[in-house]
């Protein structure tokens, strides 16, 4: 095992120079001459060159590639062309929210998936398990931006009960979680569907084992028997199911920042967009990608610790 | 032994190889057709189709034929599902929309269905291939779920083809993983082992024998990244990236719905129906296709 984590590790390098390259690519593929934009219409053809020499675009794709990375790999990002601070800190500034956004909504799914999995498991084909499924197949497909204006509709226009908009304080005040909470349940919502439906389906795979069935001889109580035996084998596939979660949340976290005008940075890169901002798009897909891949490693780690049968070969 | 009687035994054993083979697609076909939410999905499917190509004969009103002394009319024997902000037939612009959801789902599945698949074949096939191709795969997999279909329609702008390049682009490494895991299941099976030992070139083997058992699994999956696609062409319309308005796409639809949530949510709640519908039927389809496929995966 150890062995699959420095292979894993000796990748992360070059996975991480590929995805930087990916997204230097796709920025490059903006149509229009950058120095020609900055220069204006009515620049002489001298001073767009000189533009461009001064910015580096007229040398070899491969040679403005290695300037970035070199950049990048410094901490400079560039500057962001509305707001002309530093990428990194129009960054900085919006990654914590989209953090602790992507956290609350993790926090919430176990709570109400593994219960409402169990439950439908335990229950098998009665109408509380098709009841079930029907309103998860929902929260499946459903898209996210519907979810969202849904119960921005059901609690900010109908019942005031909640705000619909901004950013209230941190989590630990009162107006901080009542700001959180209506974006935090529309993410949490189509990956509460997903694992409750596989909760259950891999607790029915668990509760057939001989070994549930000896434990219901031995004449255990329903719930020891549910929890104790069936449950602590059925999380395993969870888990990993979990840990996908995480593209899930940080991709439908762009729509729900964008209802919601949560500052994070979703919202930030539809901005970023709409402004044509493309050293901050460029910045935030960057930093964006690299987190992913870093917390995809630890996941897989992590993985591999829960579960020793696994071998990877 | 004769070599006619050779011959025989050859024939014999052809003929029954032909009848397993047809029997299977016949009981596969038979186990699709008898699966309930299948068909539904089916039904919805071929609605959503005819709506998409009849809509100019289906729609009572122009897509973009506005009344604004009529604007936010509850649904009505003139306007079933109401009017939208400039007063449009809601229901108009649905049938009109879908050829927006289907036109991009379908194209942009197709495409990376093609290439995926070629692709991951050749990974499966060829080791020489597979390393450069995987490590390709993992790098476009290090972008989670649509953050490379929005970093490609950022820089080369919204409308409904590059909303199609972007989604295909986004679904090409899914296709590739799965079809060289297949590739890579089949292609120690004794069948292909026996293909090479009587001196069949690749090109027949990767076609007769690998590509015929990795098709079945591709097209489920395929079915249900169609609704994903769906999903997603929706999602970057209502961001503003994709289709933009005044056209009818469903996700631009709940866009624009949304300014006027508080007064008429009835335009948000049509177009997400629209959406839902469609999304569930490939899912439905999907599922069902892989029941058939292989029954002893049911839970």
């Amino acid at each position: 095992m150890a062995a699959y984590i420095l292979r894993r590790l000796l990748v992360l390098p070059i996975v991480l120079l590929g995805v930087s390259f990916l997204v230097f690519l796709v920025i490059h593929l903006v149509p229009g001459n950058p120095a020609q934009v900055i220069a204006g219409p009515d620049a002489p053809p001298e001073t767009v060159r000189a533009i461009e020499h001064e910015l580096g675009l007229d040398r070899p794709l491969y040679y403005q590639y290695a300037t970035y990375l070199a950049r990048v790999l410094h901490g400079d990002l560039g500057r962001s062309l509305r707001t002309k601070r530093p990428v990194i800190s129009d960054i900085a500034d919006a990654l914590p929210k989209t953090v602790e956004l992507a956290v609350a909504a993790s926090l919430l799914t176990p709570i109400f998936a593994l219960p409402l999995g169990i439950l439908a498991a335990a229950r098998r084909g009665s109408l509380l398990d098709r009841g079930l499924m029907l309103v998860s197949m929902l929260g499946i497909t459903a898209p996210v931006f519907s979810i969202a204006l849904a119960l921005m509709w059901l609690f900010g226009y109908t019942v005031h009960l909640l705000p619909i908009s901004g950013y209230g304080g941190p989590l630990w005040t009162v107006a901080g979680l009542r700001s959180i909470a209506l974006p935090a349940v529309t993410l949490a919502i189509g990956s509460v569907a997903s694992v409750a439906r596989l909760t259950r389906s891999a607790m029915l795979e668990v509760l057939n084992q001989d070994y549930i069935r000896v434990a219901r001889a031995k004449g255990l109580a329903e719930s020891r028997v549910l929890l104790r035996h069936g449950l602590r084998n059925a999380l395993l596939p969870v888990v990993t199911v979990l840990g996908l979660q995480v593209a899930y949340l940080l991709s439908g976290a762009v729509v729900t920042e964008t209802v919601f005008a949560w500052p994070g940075v979703g919202r930030l890169i539809i901005y970023a967009i709409q402004g044509r901002d493309f050293p901050l798009v460029q910045g935030i897909v960057l930093v964006v990608a690299t987190l992913f891949v870093l917390v995809n490693l630890a996941i897989d780690v992590l993985y591999a610790f829960i579960d020793p049968r696994i071998h990877y070969g | 032994m004769t070599a006619p009687s050779q011959r025989v035994t050859a024939q014999v054993q052809t003929l029954r190889a032909r009848a397993l083979r047809r029997s299977g697609i016949q009981e596969i076909s038979r186990r699709f057709l008898k699966d309930l939410p299948g068909m539904i999905g089916l039904l919805l499917i071929v609605l959503a189709v005819l709506a998409a190509l009849f809509a100019p004969q289906l729609a009572p009103y122009g897509w973009n034929a506005q009344d604004i002394t009529n604007r936010f009319a509850a649904p009505s024997l003139r306007h079933p599902l109401g009017t939208d902000e400039l007063g449009r037939d809601i229901l108009s612009r649905l049938l009109y929309g879908a050829r927006y959801s289907l036109v991009i789902g379908i194209a942009a599945v197709l495409g990376s269905f093609l290439g995926g698949t070629f692709v991951g074949i050749l990974a499966g096939f060829y080791r020489a291939l597979d390393s450069v191709i995987l490590r390709c795969v993992d790098i476009m997999m290090a972008f989670p779920g649509i953050l490379l279909a929005i970093a490609i329609v950022a820089a080369i702008g919204p409308g409904l083809f590059n909303v199609i390049l972007a989604i295909g682009i986004n679904e090409i490494p899914g296709f590739i993983r799965l079809a060289r895991a297949l590739t890579l299941s089949v292609r120690d099976r004794d069948f292909v082992l026996a293909a090479r030992v009587v001196g069949a070139p690749d090109r027949v083997i990767l076609v007769r024998h690998i590509l015929v058992n990795v098709l079945p699994s591709m097209l489920v999956f395929a079915s249900l990244r169609t609704s994903t696609a769906i999903l997603v062409g929706a999602t970057l319309s209502f961001l503003g990236l994709g289709v933009q308005p005044p056209r009818p796409e469903w996700g631009t639809m709940v866009s624009t719905a949304r300014q006027y949530l508080a007064i008429a949510p009835l335009t948000f709640v049509f177009p997400t129906l629209a959406i839902l519908l469609v999304v569930i039927a490939f899912n439905l389809v999907g599922d069902a296709l892989r029941d058939a496929l292989d029954p002893t995966l049911r839970t």
